[in-house]
């Protein structure tokens, strides 16, 4: 079912909430393991001489997602883009798009076409013309052209500013010219360089659901690059994070937010408690750490592949720690301390909590009820505690 | 005395220092007198000689010819270098190209037309070719150093423009020839213009080179003028002096505001889009 619906040809159906469909039945084509991959990343290295900005990269994307390369500046995902779009040559490696080996295609020969972070429309052209230049490059019936533009432009909303020059629009009309003008050709895949980063807060927000609308009315593949984690984490099927060239994991939001799989992970993306400690036993069904650094032992109700003895860090995200005046009845973990600082910001709040080893716990609380004193306060002393379910013991 | 008096007179005493000796120029073309040092009056009688003097208009035909080809050849082969320089990357010796092509900017021009005309003669001497100095070697030699200024306009132009325009372009399909003549083309041809205009005025401008390249009966205008001048100075060349002026200053002003225009409506179209008047439909 999941399928059919995406091997539909795009339809465009006239823009508003009514027309918006839920996403459909969407399998999850990672999970199933007779899924080909749409996009094929293997083992693909990009140098610049001594530089080394994409490192040995394997991934596979497949059809219908909205899959995002998350990162930091310098990180090889912008590199990694580019090498999609067939601006740059891959060092070592290869691309497939839809089972076809991109290695020798060059970008004007690509079924790919990309957003520009910097929108890059032509400043000479208006509006249509913009939208135009792709299906005039194909050679298409005039009549075909100007059906298809005025489609792309009515998608985004622009059709009353078909004769305008892209100086006479405001940064969100001008991001909305760049997503049609790159859409109109219907690309196997469509590359979005940090689409968003343009725009202002407020706009970027509105933005971010109209892409992931018209990505689903569309139907195409997009890959976006993008350094804002909120925006991977509310826009995506599934995210990659990057860091110094490689993939350091691949997951859905929850996957990547829930079980990072190593230290860097867990830090980038949101915050979290981090301690180190030393594995005393290792059961199938759960852990226990012992660690100085939070003065308590750990216990983590998930088995991991590392044997008693292991030097390992147990991540815990702040909004999944209590935070009590009174002992806790189970002493694993707790760990005790006196509170720092608060930060009250209406639905939760912030407490830091110093302990004895001189480590700061941040603990997120929700303000669940009216209260205009607080029950914990600033040098109270305090027990923080967590569920067994709620650490991930991290290895690397 | 306050700044303000003190600024406007070292403004008033330096412009009257660049301006007073052509204006005097001017003034003195419309003198009634056969005598360029004694005022007699005003008349536009010398400007009515010009017209029948042969050696002088014959010079600025020429003149015209070569400005006319010179900074058309000056203007594609800049625009190459320009190119070259702007969006090839760091090729080796990037550093030492970008350095050499404005070397002909400080170059003094005895030294460039003195090797132009050594490698003439040899190039006569080896292949027969360019035969004889004539208005071809002063075309090839104007060319030489007017390109430069065309290469540097190009340059700055295509740097101060934004890279992933061509990208987008040819994302879209276009070939990079293509993406060459629809998108970049376009976009750098005030500097162009701009290019066009200042190479044709720097040829009509030059004595020097010219002098060393030229062949007889190919005289350039400032060559006549030059040469009419140690004769003796007649108002009939502050006459001529004057139009040159005149021509001259309406070439540099048009490059100025081509080169201005672009930026300044840019200026205004991006408030007048972030002011919110684009939102109207």
């Amino acid at each position: 079912m999941a399928d059919d619906a995406l091997n539909q040809p795009p339809v465009s159906r006239p823009p508003g909430p009514a027309a918006k469909p839920a996403r459909p039945n969407y399998r999850e084509p990672w999970q199933d393991p007779n899924a080909q991959p749409y996009v094929q990343i293997v083992g693909v290295t990009k140098t610049f001489g001594p530089f080394v900005a994409v490192d040995d990269v394997t991934l596979d994307i497949y059809r219908g997602e909205l899959f995002a390369l998350l990162g930091g500046s310098g990180c090889g995902k912008t590199t990694l883009l580019r090498m999609l779009a067939g601006f740059e040559i891959p060092s070592q490696g290869r691309i497939l798009i839809d089972g076809v080996d991109m290695s020798e295609i060059p970008p004007y020969d690509r079924p790919v076409n990309m957003m520009f972070q910097s929108y890059a429309l032509f400043p000479h052209m208006t509006v249509q013309a913009n939208v135009a230049f792709g299906l005039r490059q194909e050679r298409l019936p005039a009549g075909d052209v100007r059906r298809r533009v005025a489609e792309a432009l009515e998608l985004v909303q622009l059709s009353a500013f078909a004769k305008r020059k892209p100086h006479q629009l405001s940064g969100g009309q001008r991001q909305r010219v760049a997503l049609a003008r790159s859409l109109v050709k219907r690309p196997k895949l469509l590359l979005l360089d940090e689409p968003l980063a343009a725009l202002d807060a407020k706009l970027r927000e509105q933005t971010q659901f109209e892409l992931v609308n018209i990505q689903e009315q569309v139907g195409i593949t997009f890959v976006m690059v993008t350094h804002d984690q909120d925006e991977a984490m509310s826009m995506a099927t599934r995210i990659a994070v990057m860091d110094q060239g490689w993939i350091r994991q691949t997951g859905t939001p929850a996957e990547i937010y829930e079980y990072p799989q190593n230290r860097f992970v867990a830090g980038f993306i949101g915050q979290v408690n981090m301690f180190e400690g030393l594995v005393t036993d290792n059961q199938p069904d759960h852990v226990l750490i012992a660690s100085e650094e939070a003065d308590a032992t750990l216990y983590v109700s998930h088995g991991a592949e590392v044997p008693a003895g292991t030097v390992v860090s147990v991540a815990v995200r702040p909004e999944k720690m209590a935070i009590a005046g009174q002992p806790p009845d189970d002493r694993h973990n707790a760990v005790q301390g006196i509170v720092q600082e608060i930060a009250y910001l209406g639905d939760h709040s912030v407490y830091l909590v110093e302990l004895p080893t001189g480590r700061t716990v941040r603990v997120k609380a929700p303000n669940t009820t009216r209260m205009t004193e607080m029950p914990v306060t600033w040098e109270d002393h305090v027990w923080v505690t967590w569920r067994p379910d709620a650490g991930v013991v991290l290895t690397a | 005395m306050s700044r303000g008096v003190v600024l406007f007179s070292a403004l008033a005493f330096g412009y009257a220092f660049l301006y007073l000796p052509i204006l005097l120029l001017i003034i003195y073309s419309f003198n009634d007198s056969a005598n360029v040092a004694i005022w007699g009056g005003w008349t536009l009688r010398w400007y009515g000689a010009l017209l029948g003097n042969d050696s002088l208009l014959g010079a600025f035909w020429v003149s015209l010819r070569v400005a006319v080809v010179s900074a058309s050849f000056a203007v594609a082969l800049g625009t190459a270098a320009g190119l070259a320089l702007a969006r090839f990357g760091r090729f080796r010796g990037r550093a030492l190209f970008g350095g050499m092509i404005t070397a002909p900017l400080v170059m003094p021009e005895v030294i460039t037309g003195l090797s132009l005309l050594l490698l003439f003669v040899t190039l006569q001497g080896l292949i027969g070719w360019p035969a004889g100095r004539g208005m071809t070697t002063i075309m090839i030699a104007h060319t030489t150093f007017a390109m430069a200024y065309v290469a540097i306009i190009v340059q700055s132009r295509l740097s101060g423009m934004d890279e992933s325009v061509e990208e987008a372009a040819q994302d879209l399909g276009a070939r990079p020839f293509k993406v060459f003549l629809v998108i970049t083309l376009p976009l750098i041809a005030p500097a162009l213009v701009a290019g066009w205009l200042l190479a044709f005025t720097l040829s009509l401008d030059d004595l020097v080179i010219a002098s060393f390249v030229s062949g007889p009966g190919s005289s350039t205008l400032p060559m006549e003028v030059f040469s009419s001048v140690r004769r003796g100075v007649s108002p009939e060349i502050n006459a001529l002096a004057t139009l040159f002026v005149l021509f001259v200053s309406v070439g540099i002003i048009i490059a100025g505001i081509l080169l201005n225009r672009q930026e300044r409506r840019r200026q205004r179209d991006d408030q007048l889009a972030y002011s919110g008047r684009a939102q109207e439909v």
